[in-house]
Protein backbone atom coordinates (compact mmCIF):
# COMPACT_ATOMS: atom_id res chain seq x y z
CA UNK A 1 0.00 0.00 0.00
CA UNK A 2 1.32 3.38 -0.99
CA UNK A 3 0.90 6.85 1.02
CA UNK A 4 -1.20 7.75 -2.16
CA UNK A 5 -3.79 5.15 -1.77
CA UNK A 6 -4.90 6.74 2.01
CA UNK A 7 -7.90 9.01 2.22
CA UNK A 8 -6.94 12.64 1.87
CA UNK A 9 -7.70 13.68 4.97
CA UNK A 10 -7.45 11.32 8.20
CA UNK A 11 -11.28 10.30 8.89
CA UNK A 12 -12.21 7.35 10.55
CA UNK A 13 -15.02 5.61 8.77
CA UNK A 14 -14.66 2.14 10.00
CA UNK A 15 -15.79 0.67 13.60
CA UNK A 16 -13.89 -0.66 16.06
CA UNK A 17 -15.39 -3.45 16.40
CA UNK A 18 -13.38 -5.40 13.82
CA UNK A 19 -10.91 -5.57 16.50
CA UNK A 20 -11.11 -8.49 18.90
CA UNK A 21 -9.90 -7.14 22.33
CA UNK A 22 -11.42 -10.30 23.50
CA UNK A 23 -7.93 -11.54 22.81
CA UNK A 24 -6.05 -9.52 25.57
CA UNK A 25 -8.47 -11.61 28.10
CA UNK A 26 -7.23 -13.85 31.11
CA UNK A 27 -10.02 -14.50 33.02
CA UNK A 28 -13.34 -15.05 31.58
CA UNK A 29 -17.22 -14.05 32.98
CA UNK A 30 -19.21 -16.66 33.42
CA UNK A 31 -22.97 -16.03 34.63
CA UNK A 32 -24.57 -18.46 37.34
CA UNK A 33 -28.09 -18.39 35.71
CA UNK A 34 -29.95 -19.92 39.39
CA UNK A 35 -28.61 -16.44 41.54
CA UNK A 36 -29.01 -13.94 38.77
CA UNK A 37 -32.33 -11.60 39.51
CA UNK A 38 -31.95 -9.60 36.02
CA UNK A 39 -30.80 -6.24 38.06
CA UNK A 40 -28.58 -5.76 34.80
CA UNK A 41 -25.57 -4.17 36.94
CA UNK A 42 -22.97 -5.77 34.95
CA UNK A 43 -24.27 -4.12 31.54
CA UNK A 44 -24.70 -0.57 33.07
CA UNK A 45 -21.00 -0.94 34.53
CA UNK A 46 -19.21 -2.75 31.66
CA UNK A 47 -16.84 -0.34 30.02
CA UNK A 48 -15.98 -2.54 26.99
CA UNK A 49 -19.90 -2.44 26.22
CA UNK A 50 -19.41 -6.61 26.27
CA UNK A 51 -22.47 -7.46 28.16
CA UNK A 52 -25.65 -7.71 25.99
CA UNK A 53 -28.73 -7.73 27.07
CA UNK A 54 -31.29 -8.66 24.07
CA UNK A 55 -34.56 -7.80 25.48
CA UNK A 56 -35.73 -6.34 29.02
CA UNK A 57 -36.35 -9.45 31.16
CA UNK A 58 -33.56 -11.39 29.36
CA UNK A 59 -30.32 -13.01 30.91
CA UNK A 60 -27.23 -10.64 30.36
CA UNK A 61 -25.06 -12.54 27.79
CA UNK A 62 -21.55 -11.54 27.18
CA UNK A 63 -19.81 -10.78 24.08
CA UNK A 64 -16.19 -13.25 24.44
CA UNK A 65 -15.73 -11.24 21.02
CA UNK A 66 -14.34 -7.73 22.99
CA UNK A 67 -14.95 -8.79 26.49
CA UNK A 68 -11.38 -8.02 28.18
CA UNK A 69 -11.68 -9.96 31.44
CA UNK A 70 -11.51 -6.48 33.71
CA UNK A 71 -13.95 -8.55 35.88
CA UNK A 72 -15.92 -5.39 36.73
CA UNK A 73 -19.22 -7.22 36.49
CA UNK A 74 -18.32 -9.87 38.91
CA UNK A 75 -17.61 -6.96 41.89
CA UNK A 76 -20.34 -5.13 40.85
CA UNK A 77 -23.43 -8.27 40.50
CA UNK A 78 -25.87 -7.94 43.49
CA UNK A 79 -26.18 -11.12 43.64
CA UNK A 80 -22.58 -12.37 43.24
CA UNK A 81 -24.00 -14.75 40.49
CA UNK A 82 -20.99 -13.94 38.17
CA UNK A 83 -17.82 -15.60 38.37
CA UNK A 84 -14.20 -14.67 36.82
CA UNK A 85 -12.45 -18.01 35.45
CA UNK A 86 -8.86 -18.49 34.09
CA UNK A 87 -8.99 -19.00 30.49
CA UNK A 88 -7.13 -22.35 28.99
CA UNK A 89 -3.99 -21.11 27.69
CA UNK B 1 -31.79 -3.84 44.55
CA UNK B 2 -33.79 -6.01 42.68
CA UNK B 3 -36.92 -3.93 40.95
CA UNK B 4 -35.38 -1.95 38.63
CA UNK B 5 -34.72 -2.84 35.37
CA UNK B 6 -32.24 -1.32 32.96
CA UNK B 7 -30.51 1.21 35.57
CA UNK B 8 -29.95 3.04 32.24
CA UNK B 9 -31.18 3.79 28.64
CA UNK B 10 -30.60 1.01 26.38
CA UNK B 11 -29.27 2.76 23.35
CA UNK B 12 -25.72 2.33 22.72
CA UNK B 13 -23.31 5.06 20.99
CA UNK B 14 -20.45 3.10 21.91
CA UNK B 15 -18.83 0.48 19.74
CA UNK B 16 -17.26 -2.77 21.47
CA UNK B 17 -13.41 -3.32 20.62
CA UNK B 18 -12.25 0.52 21.42
CA UNK B 19 -8.25 0.38 22.82
CA UNK B 20 -9.29 1.28 27.08
CA UNK B 21 -7.00 -0.67 29.37
CA UNK B 22 -9.38 -3.57 30.81
CA UNK B 23 -11.20 -2.08 33.81
CA UNK B 24 -10.81 1.36 32.79
CA UNK B 25 -13.03 4.09 34.25
CA UNK B 26 -13.45 6.31 31.62
CA UNK B 27 -15.16 4.34 29.25
CA UNK B 28 -17.67 3.42 31.32
CA UNK B 29 -18.37 7.41 31.95
CA UNK B 30 -18.27 7.94 27.83
CA UNK B 31 -21.00 5.84 27.48
CA UNK B 32 -23.45 6.80 30.17
CA UNK B 33 -22.42 10.78 29.41
CA UNK B 34 -23.64 9.82 25.68
CA UNK B 35 -26.41 7.85 27.24
CA UNK B 36 -27.90 10.90 28.75
CA UNK B 37 -27.21 13.83 25.59
CA UNK B 38 -28.31 11.58 23.18
CA UNK B 39 -27.29 11.16 18.96
CA UNK B 40 -27.50 14.92 18.61
CA UNK B 41 -23.96 15.78 20.12
CA UNK B 42 -20.02 16.64 18.80
CA UNK B 43 -17.67 15.99 20.68
CA UNK B 44 -14.32 17.25 20.41
CA UNK B 45 -10.97 15.29 22.37
CA UNK B 46 -7.10 16.70 22.62
CA UNK B 47 -4.70 13.95 23.35
CA UNK B 48 -4.45 11.81 25.91
CA UNK B 49 -6.23 8.48 26.97
CA UNK B 50 -9.53 10.00 25.45
CA UNK B 51 -7.96 10.96 21.76
CA UNK B 52 -6.77 6.70 21.83
CA UNK B 53 -10.16 5.04 23.30
CA UNK B 54 -12.80 6.56 20.36
CA UNK B 55 -10.22 4.78 18.58
CA UNK B 56 -6.72 4.51 16.74
CA UNK B 57 -7.40 5.41 13.10
CA UNK B 58 -8.66 4.12 10.53
CA UNK B 59 -11.46 2.41 13.43
CA UNK B 60 -13.74 4.67 15.58
CA UNK B 61 -15.48 3.40 18.34
CA UNK B 62 -18.35 6.15 18.82
CA UNK B 63 -21.63 6.72 16.75
CA UNK B 64 -21.56 10.25 17.02
CA UNK B 65 -18.70 12.80 14.96
CA UNK B 66 -15.86 13.46 17.13
CA UNK B 67 -12.38 15.76 16.32
CA UNK B 68 -9.22 15.10 17.23
CA UNK B 69 -6.83 18.32 18.12
CA UNK B 70 -4.17 19.24 19.51
CA UNK B 71 -3.69 19.12 23.43
CA UNK B 72 -4.19 22.48 24.50
CA UNK B 73 -7.19 24.11 22.77
CA UNK B 74 -9.97 22.09 23.82
CA UNK B 75 -11.79 24.85 24.70
CA UNK B 76 -11.46 26.96 21.47
CA UNK B 77 -11.93 24.00 19.82
CA UNK B 78 -15.38 23.81 21.58
CA UNK B 79 -16.04 27.49 20.30
CA UNK B 80 -15.26 27.27 17.06
CA UNK B 81 -17.69 24.07 16.25
CA UNK B 82 -20.13 26.66 18.70
CA UNK B 83 -19.62 29.48 16.06
CA UNK B 84 -20.36 27.00 13.20
CA UNK B 85 -23.43 25.35 14.51
CA UNK B 86 -24.53 28.70 15.29
CA UNK B 87 -23.96 30.46 11.69
CA UNK B 88 -26.19 27.03 10.09
CA UNK B 89 -28.91 28.33 12.64
CA UNK B 90 -28.15 24.12 14.37
CA UNK B 91 -28.78 25.52 18.18
CA UNK B 92 -30.37 22.21 19.47
CA UNK B 93 -26.52 19.74 18.77
CA UNK B 94 -24.65 20.06 22.08
CA UNK B 95 -21.23 20.59 22.00
CA UNK B 96 -18.69 18.53 24.27
CA UNK B 97 -15.08 19.28 25.18
CA UNK B 98 -13.32 15.98 26.65
CA UNK B 99 -10.39 16.50 28.15
CA UNK B 100 -8.07 14.43 30.68
CA UNK B 101 -7.13 16.39 34.14
CA UNK B 102 -3.38 16.96 32.20
CA UNK B 103 -5.30 18.65 29.45
CA UNK B 104 -7.93 20.46 31.85
CA UNK B 105 -6.16 21.33 35.14
CA UNK B 106 -2.51 22.11 33.30
CA UNK B 107 -2.07 22.44 29.59
CA UNK B 108 -5.80 23.34 28.13
CA UNK B 109 -6.42 25.90 31.20
CA UNK B 110 -5.94 29.26 29.42
CA UNK B 111 -8.37 28.26 26.30
CA UNK B 112 -10.95 26.72 28.74
CA UNK B 113 -10.60 30.14 30.83
CA UNK B 114 -11.16 32.04 26.90
CA UNK B 115 -14.25 29.56 26.24
CA UNK B 116 -16.01 30.65 29.77
CA UNK B 117 -15.04 33.85 29.78
CA UNK B 118 -16.32 34.28 25.76
CA UNK B 119 -20.05 32.66 26.85
CA UNK B 120 -19.80 29.53 24.80
CA UNK B 121 -22.31 27.42 24.89
CA UNK B 122 -20.59 23.81 25.51
CA UNK B 123 -20.86 21.16 27.91
CA UNK B 124 -16.20 20.90 29.15
CA UNK B 125 -15.78 17.76 30.99
CA UNK B 126 -12.49 16.99 32.82
CA UNK B 127 -12.46 13.70 33.25
CA UNK B 128 -10.15 13.00 36.49
CA UNK B 129 -7.71 10.48 36.70
CA UNK B 130 -5.12 12.56 38.62
CA UNK B 131 -2.03 11.85 36.34
CA UNK B 132 -0.80 12.13 32.81
CA UNK B 133 -1.97 8.14 32.45
CA UNK B 134 -1.44 7.94 28.72
CA UNK B 135 1.96 8.67 28.52
CA UNK B 136 2.71 6.61 31.74
CA UNK B 137 1.80 7.79 34.90
CA UNK B 138 3.33 11.23 35.56
CA UNK B 139 2.40 13.52 38.12
CA UNK B 140 -0.55 16.53 36.86
CA UNK B 141 -1.96 19.69 39.04
CA UNK B 142 -4.58 17.39 39.91
CA UNK B 143 -2.48 14.67 41.56
CA UNK B 144 -3.26 14.20 44.97
CA UNK B 145 -1.09 14.85 47.93
CA UNK B 146 1.21 11.78 48.75
CA UNK B 147 0.76 9.82 45.37
CA UNK B 148 3.49 7.71 44.03
CA UNK B 149 3.58 8.89 40.18
CA UNK B 150 6.88 8.25 37.89
CA UNK B 151 7.82 11.76 38.42
CA UNK B 152 7.17 11.87 42.10
CA UNK B 153 8.48 8.37 43.15
CA UNK B 154 7.73 7.20 46.12
CA UNK B 155 4.84 9.48 46.76
CA UNK B 156 6.89 11.63 49.14
CA UNK B 157 8.05 14.16 47.49
CA UNK B 158 4.68 14.93 46.18
CA UNK B 159 2.99 17.32 49.40
CA UNK B 160 0.86 19.89 47.10
CA UNK B 161 -2.70 19.66 47.18
CA UNK B 162 -4.87 19.35 44.33
CA UNK B 163 -5.84 22.07 42.04
CA UNK B 164 -9.40 23.14 42.54
CA UNK B 165 -10.35 23.55 39.27
CA UNK B 166 -13.81 24.10 39.56
CA UNK B 167 -13.00 26.91 42.35
CA UNK B 168 -11.43 28.45 39.21
CA UNK B 169 -14.42 27.80 36.62
CA UNK B 170 -16.74 29.22 39.00
CA UNK B 171 -14.85 32.39 40.01
CA UNK B 172 -14.22 32.75 35.65
CA UNK B 173 -18.51 32.39 35.14
CA UNK B 174 -19.71 28.95 34.46
CA UNK B 175 -23.41 28.70 34.69
CA UNK B 176 -23.55 25.38 35.69
CA UNK B 177 -20.69 22.88 37.59
CA UNK B 178 -21.04 19.93 39.02
CA UNK B 179 -18.92 16.77 40.15
CA UNK B 180 -19.84 13.20 38.81
CA UNK B 181 -18.69 10.19 39.59
CA UNK B 182 -19.76 6.60 37.10
CA UNK B 183 -20.55 4.53 40.78
CA UNK B 184 -23.91 6.22 41.16
CA UNK B 185 -25.88 6.53 37.78
CA UNK B 186 -28.79 7.94 38.74
CA UNK B 187 -26.73 10.99 39.99
CA UNK B 188 -24.56 11.04 36.71
CA UNK B 189 -27.61 10.79 34.47
CA UNK B 190 -29.40 13.69 36.13
CA UNK B 191 -27.03 15.92 36.36
CA UNK B 192 -25.63 15.24 32.59
CA UNK B 193 -29.47 16.20 31.28
CA UNK B 194 -29.26 19.16 33.64
CA UNK B 195 -26.69 20.34 31.87
CA UNK B 196 -27.70 19.91 28.33
CA UNK B 197 -30.89 21.87 29.40
CA UNK B 198 -28.71 24.59 30.16
CA UNK B 199 -27.51 27.35 27.75
CA UNK B 200 -23.70 28.32 28.75
CA UNK B 201 -20.52 27.44 29.54
CA UNK B 202 -21.02 24.27 31.56
CA UNK B 203 -18.55 22.43 33.34
CA UNK B 204 -18.33 18.63 34.71
CA UNK B 205 -15.57 16.69 36.70
CA UNK B 206 -15.85 12.92 36.46
CA UNK B 207 -13.54 11.06 38.40
CA UNK B 208 -12.07 7.99 36.15
CA UNK B 209 -9.94 5.43 38.42
CA UNK B 210 -6.96 4.33 36.46
CA UNK B 211 -6.36 0.36 37.32
CA UNK B 212 -2.64 0.40 35.46
CA UNK B 213 -1.72 4.52 37.51
CA UNK B 214 -3.51 3.93 40.66
CA UNK B 215 -2.09 0.25 40.65
CA UNK B 216 -5.06 -2.04 41.68
CA UNK B 217 -7.01 -4.81 40.33
CA UNK B 218 -9.22 -3.48 37.48
CA UNK B 219 -12.41 -5.71 39.36
CA UNK B 220 -12.37 -2.65 41.57
CA UNK B 221 -12.78 0.12 39.63
CA UNK B 222 -16.59 0.83 40.48
CA UNK B 223 -15.67 0.09 44.09
CA UNK B 224 -13.03 2.81 44.57
CA UNK B 225 -14.76 4.80 42.13
CA UNK B 226 -17.37 4.41 45.08
CA UNK B 227 -15.01 4.98 47.95
CA UNK B 228 -14.09 8.26 47.07
CA UNK B 229 -17.25 9.28 47.37
CA UNK B 230 -18.63 8.01 50.76
CA UNK B 231 -14.88 9.21 52.48
CA UNK B 232 -15.38 12.29 50.87
CA UNK B 233 -12.15 12.15 48.79
CA UNK B 234 -14.56 13.39 45.92
CA UNK B 235 -17.64 14.77 47.33
CA UNK B 236 -20.51 15.20 44.93
CA UNK B 237 -22.05 18.45 44.26
CA UNK B 238 -24.06 20.85 41.86
CA UNK B 239 -23.51 24.53 41.39
CA UNK B 240 -26.02 26.62 40.21
CA UNK B 241 -26.99 30.04 40.21
CA UNK B 242 -24.35 30.90 42.41
CA UNK B 243 -25.08 28.34 45.11
CA UNK B 244 -23.86 24.72 45.59
CA UNK B 245 -25.92 22.13 46.57
CA UNK B 246 -24.19 18.55 47.74
CA UNK B 247 -25.83 15.19 46.11
CA UNK B 248 -24.65 12.65 48.37
CA UNK B 249 -24.43 12.61 52.25
CA UNK B 250 -21.08 13.94 53.84
CA UNK B 251 -21.85 13.45 57.35
CA UNK B 252 -21.65 9.79 57.38
CA UNK B 253 -18.29 9.27 56.01
CA UNK B 254 -16.37 6.39 55.63
CA UNK B 255 -12.51 5.97 57.22
CA UNK B 256 -10.20 7.42 54.96
CA UNK B 257 -8.23 4.17 55.43
CA UNK B 258 -10.50 1.87 53.09
CA UNK B 259 -10.21 3.90 49.99
CA UNK B 260 -6.30 4.51 50.41
CA UNK B 261 -5.42 0.75 50.80
CA UNK B 262 -7.01 -0.71 48.06
CA UNK B 263 -4.53 1.34 45.68
CA UNK B 264 -0.76 0.51 45.00
CA UNK B 265 0.00 4.38 44.35
CA UNK B 266 -0.58 4.53 48.44
CA UNK B 267 1.03 1.63 49.52
CA UNK B 268 3.87 3.64 51.31
CA UNK B 269 2.06 4.99 53.59
CA UNK B 270 2.66 5.15 57.16
CA UNK B 271 -0.37 4.32 59.90
CA UNK B 272 0.16 8.03 61.06
CA UNK B 273 0.34 9.62 57.25
CA UNK B 274 -2.92 8.16 56.66
CA UNK B 275 -3.96 9.89 60.03
CA UNK B 276 -2.76 12.70 59.02
CA UNK B 277 -4.48 13.17 55.49
CA UNK B 278 -7.98 11.65 57.91
CA UNK B 279 -7.09 14.86 59.55
CA UNK B 280 -7.11 17.22 56.51
CA UNK B 281 -9.86 15.72 54.78
CA UNK B 282 -11.80 16.03 57.71
CA UNK B 283 -11.33 19.93 58.04
CA UNK B 284 -11.66 20.47 54.16
CA UNK B 285 -15.13 18.82 54.18
CA UNK B 286 -15.82 20.92 57.58
CA UNK B 287 -14.94 23.97 55.57
CA UNK B 288 -17.53 23.25 52.91
CA UNK B 289 -20.49 21.98 54.73
CA UNK B 290 -19.96 25.52 56.30
CA UNK B 291 -19.93 27.07 52.71
CA UNK B 292 -23.37 25.03 51.62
Amino acid sequence: MNYRDLPSMPVAAQSTESITTGDWRTIRPVLNKDLCDRCYHCWAFCPDVSVIVEEEGSFPKVDLNHCKGCGICSTECSKQAITMVREDL
Amino acid sequence: MTDFQFPLPKEEYMYPGHSACPGCGEPISMRMLLKALGPDTIMNVPAGCCAVIPGVWPTYSLKIPLIDHAFECTGAVSSGIRAALDHFGKEDVTVVGWAGDGGTADIGLQSLSGAVDRGTDMLYIMYDNEAYMNTGNQCSSATPCGANTTTTPGGKSHQRTKKDVMKMMIANGIVYGASLNPAFPEDFMEKVVTAKGIRGPKFLHILSPCPSGWKFDPRNTIKIARLATETGVFPLYEYRNGETIFTKDLKNRKPLEEYLRLQGRFKHLSQADVEGMQRVLDESIQKLLKEE
